[in-house]
């Protein structure tokens, strides 16, 4: 297998480096399986611990979508796109039948507690009486939730199933995205510094 | 012969590859969800029907539209039922979902650079697999061919073991 490589007075000889090369390349070809498996297990390894539900976001970094519905809070009053913050705000889809809400509420309630960012609400594909109900029952972290009774802005938000929350800066556009609950770890690991950078380059 | 043999049912391979790539029909029997949409023709229908197999539910994973009697399936659906309605095309509509939720809506990804090992990497390992199996069954017809040439004790060796088995017999 191995070339016995003749010593040679000019270590640049170009046969020698040939000779080398070879010598390399045969034992690198002994080791392709361990390298193959290490490569595979690597990625399976990394595989374990992907969270097949977590699809990756198309619309980080677009303008949320134009809307025109009432709100949970505000009775017959139609809002639409204009009147969200105009400043760095969370957007969390929730609904009365969604148990993942109900554990990340107490996190958002502390946020909206310490003024952190606004939140605002998107009841999604609930009813207005179960909504009202849960809020009174849990307390609302929202300036107002959007009745998104239908699930249409839910679609045109690429949602799938509450809870996701979309981090939106001061013009509206997507710039994170949260699918499934948020616990302690979520909201300091992803949620605030994804605030933190968006509020960082408002100030600039 | 062998190399010919192989470079053949390689070609034919690959073809079959391609046509069915080209081609997959996702089948899906189980209708969960029966809805009472109601098509001005035949072909609406059909393009509804088509359609709804062929995207994925983005919340019930790993079943389609049709089969899935998600929320959010459901909505999607009639979204598809009214754009059908509306008049768009099967492009503008396949747009819609990608703009919403990107290539895993697509039972049939998209080709671009991202989706590309999806669709070639089977391939890719296939002429790997052949390629290796080829360089294997040459090599050892190789060595076969090669007259084998015994010293005197090897020859000598055989001679005996051919003389037990006769008197064996």
């Amino acid at each position: 297998m191995l070339q016995k490589v003749k010593p040679s007075p000019n270590p640049y000889d170009r046969f020698q480096l040939k000779f080398e090369l070879e010598a390399v390349m045969s034992r690198l070809k002994l080791f392709a399986p361990v390298i193959g498996f290490l490569v595979l297990a690597v990625m399976l390894w990394r595989g374990l611990y992907l969270d097949p539900r977590t699809l990756p976001s198309v619309l980080i970094d677009k303008p949320l979508p134009e809307f025109q519905l009432q709100t949970v809070e505000l009775g017959e009053q139609i809002i639409g796109k204009a009147d969200l913050p105009d400043e760095p705000f969370l957007l969390n889809v929730w609904g009365s039948y969604c148990l993942p809400c109900l554990q990340e509420n107490p996190i958002l309630m502390a946020a909206a507690e310490q003024d952190v960012v606004p939140i605002v609400g998107v009841n999604y594909k609930d009813k207005l009486n179960l909504a009202q109900l849960w809020l009174e029952d849990n307390g609302s972290p929202f300036e107002f939730s959007i009745l998104d009774e239908s699930g249409r802005l839910g679609i045109d938000l690429g949602v799938y199933g509450a809870p996701e929350t979309f981090v939106v800066d001061g013009d509206g556009v997507i710039r994170y995205k949260h699918i499934g609950v948020i616990d302690y770890e979520a909201w300091e690991t992803e949620i605030m510094p994804a605030i933190a950078a968006v509020k960082a380059e408002a100030g600039q | 012969m062998v190399r010919r043999f192989f470079t053949q049912g390689l070609c034919v391979l690959a073809l079959f590859y391609i046509a069915v790539m080209a081609d997959i029909t996702v089948t899906n029997t189980a209708f969960a969800a029966v809805d009472t949409f109601e098509f001005a023709t035949p072909e609406q229908q059909q393009r509804f029907r088509r359609m709804s197999d062929e995207f994925r539910c983005p919340m019930c994973q790993n079943t389609n539209l049709t089969g899935s009697n998600g929320g959010v399936a459901e909505d999607l659906r009639r979204e598809i039922y009214l754009m059908i309605i509306d008049g768009k095309t099967d492009d503008e509509i396949e747009q819609f979902m990608f703009e919403r939720y990107g290539d895993f809506v697509f039972y049939r990804p998209r080709l671009t650079i991202e989706t590309i090992l999806l669709w070639f990497g089977p391939l890719l390992f296939f002429i790997l697999g052949a390629w290796i199996v080829l360089g294997i069954v040459r090599r050892a017809k190789a060595s076969s061919q090669e007259p084998v040439e015994l010293n005197e004790v090897e020859q000598e060796r055989l001679r005996n073991l051919l003389e037990t088995v006769k008197d064996r017999d």
